[in-house]
């Protein structure tokens, strides 16, 4: 199953590392690793967020693991992409690439477009989507809403978003 | 309810004297007896000025001069020797009613009337969004120098409570955002579309025939005239010092029935919302909206909901433009004056 899990690493080197390793010794599969070194918690830790594939059964083991590594473990969740939200598109969208549309949110590792359906009243004519985005949590999903109003923006598509 | 028992005469004038000023003389007509009896209050009109002309009486106009005047029967003088600036300043009265019509490039002519009205040491009640989007600190640092009110519940909302709810019911709560619908014409136009699936051009078009639309649509459908509310609410309840230029606007122009049927689709509507909060944020831009939140109303109606910190959410909801309707929160800000 997809897990993923908040971490904090002490600041020296090599502290990555040292918390990637159990993942992969216990046969696990890495999706994506997000490094924040320039926040720092209260303590002075970095935190991280991994994503990875892992049996279900194994993952006491690998937490167990992490702790003997002093690594701190913050939160562990099983369902990847938690939040979603809908947002609405109006513009030249297919003509405008719509794959480099999806591919921007896709590319992040933390959100992914889950849902897209497009109305094409005819050539010429400006067309309307909704996207349905998903992320692993709240600050992802807005983030992941700033890439898609950036990459639309240049387009010229207008974006309309949930109050 | 408390009755009292002396009579106030409060001289007014109304400059302008279009939709809102007919309105004003209308309420002030019908509701005569009952500011009498309730608030003790007996209101007289002494000068009404517009483009046209003037008409004077110290001693109040009379319900059949004014009627005249509604009707078109009777004209206002042509007064080579009076303008509306000299009505305010020269003949006698307590509070004048502003409600020429809206300019926000530099907020005349409303601006020198309410100059003139201070300086003069008159109360001004006005609907006329244009001086308080322009000038709104200088307006109310010369109020205070003067001790005198400037009160304009009428610019927002029209009848829709909401900059005195948040001042006076509200008081003692920190107000966080207001959020709303604060244009009726937009909210016609979105409403028809989603509900008959039909273009804007099309819905913007019936909307001009049955008069809920101007000629010139652009200030209403562009997102201009609910930029402007959100400045008075961003001064008056946030205490800012914002002008037009500090909102970021999109208006509805682009809204397809498409994008409309998606909407739907998810369980939301299109509206055009106005966003003010204390981060100093202002913004237009047409957003989804739950269709089970408070702020999906239809028609032409108006919406806001104040987030506080202490008493949580409040909406209002109320008809936002027609003359009586600007008029019934010009006649509360007078009563106001004198409680
Ligand atoms: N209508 C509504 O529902 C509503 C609601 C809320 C707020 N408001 C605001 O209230 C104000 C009045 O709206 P309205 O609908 O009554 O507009 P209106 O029907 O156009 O009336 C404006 C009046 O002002 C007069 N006027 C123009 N320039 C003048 C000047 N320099 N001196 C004296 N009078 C002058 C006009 O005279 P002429 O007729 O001779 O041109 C007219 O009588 C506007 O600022 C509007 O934004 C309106």
């Amino acid at each position: 199953m997809e897990i993923s899990m908040d971490i904090e690493l002490q600041d020296i080197p090599g502290q990555l590392v040292l918390a990637l390793e159990p993942v992969s010794d216990f046969g696990g599969n890495i999706l994506s690793v997000l490094h924040q070194r320039d926040k720092k918690t209260p303590s002075g830790r970095i935190p991280v967020q991994l994503v990875f594939e892992l049996e279900e059964k194994r993952l006491d083991r690998v937490v167990e693991r992490l702790k003997e590594r002093g690594v701190k473990v913050v939160r562990i969740g099983k369902e990847r992409l938690k939040e979603s939200m809908v947002v609405l598109l109006i513009g030249h969208i297919v003509h405008s690439d719509v794959r480099d549309t999806i591919d921007s949110i896709d590319r992040t590792g933390f959100a992914e477009v889950v849902g897209l359906s497009v109305s094409m009243p005819g050539v010429a004519k400006k067309s309307s989507a909704s996207v349905t985005l998903s992320a692993i949590g709240k600050k992802e999903l807005e983030e992941a809403l700033q890439i898609l109003k950036r990459t639309v923006n240049k387009k010229g598509i207008l974006i309309i978003t949930p109050i | 309810m408390r009755i009292k028992t002396g009579i106030k005469t409060v001289r007014i004038s109304i400059i302008g004297f279009g939709n809102v000023g007919g309105g004003v003389a209308e309420v002030i007509r019908r509701k005569r007896e009952e500011i009498a009896r309730r608030y003790g209050l007996n209101i007289k009109i002494v000068g009404i000025a517009d483009l046209r002309g003037i008409s004077v009486d110290e001693n109040g106009l009379s319900e059949e001069a004014i009627m005249g005047l509604r009707r078109g029967d009777k004209k206002l003088e042509k007064r080579a020797d009076m303008t509306s600036v000299d009505l305010i300043k020269e003949v006698e009265h307590e509070v004048m009613v502003e409600v020429t019509p809206t300019n926000i490039e530099d907020g005349e002519p409303g601006l020198t009337h309410i100059i003139t009205a201070l300086e003069s040491g008159k109360h001004v009640v006005t609907s006329n969004k244009g001086p308080l989007a322009v000038e709104y600190k200088k307006l109310m640092e010369r109020a205070a120098k003067r001790e005198k009110e400037l009160r304009f519940e009428a610019t927002v909302g029209g009848a829709m409570p909401i900059i005195s709810l948040v001042r006076k019911n509200l008081a003692g709560n920190g107000i966080l955002s207001i959020t709303g619908i604060l244009n009726g014409t937009c909210n016609y136009i979105l409403t028809r579309m989603a509900e008959e699936g039909l273009p804007y051009e099309h819905v913007l078009k019936e909307a001009q025939e049955i008069g809920i639309a101007e000629a010139d649509p652009s200030k209403d459908v562009e997102g201009i005239d609910t930029a402007v509310k959100l400045v008075i609410l961003a001064n008056s309840v946030f205490d800012m010092n914002a002008t037009y230029k500090d909102v970021e606007v999109t208006g509805i122009a682009e809204i397809t029935p498409d994008a409309l049927k998606l909407a739907d689709d998810a369980g939301y509507v299109i509206k055009l919302i106005g966003e003010v909060d204390r981060e100093g944020c202002l913004k237009v831009t047409p957003r989804l909206v739950p269709q089970d939140d408070p702020l999906n109303v239809g028609g032409t109606m108006n919406v806001a909901t104040i987030k506080t910190d202490l008493a949580g959410d409040i909406t209002v909801i109320g008809k936002g433009a027609g003359p009586i309707e600007a008029a019934s929160a010009i006649l509360s800000d007078i009563i106001s004056i004198y409680r």
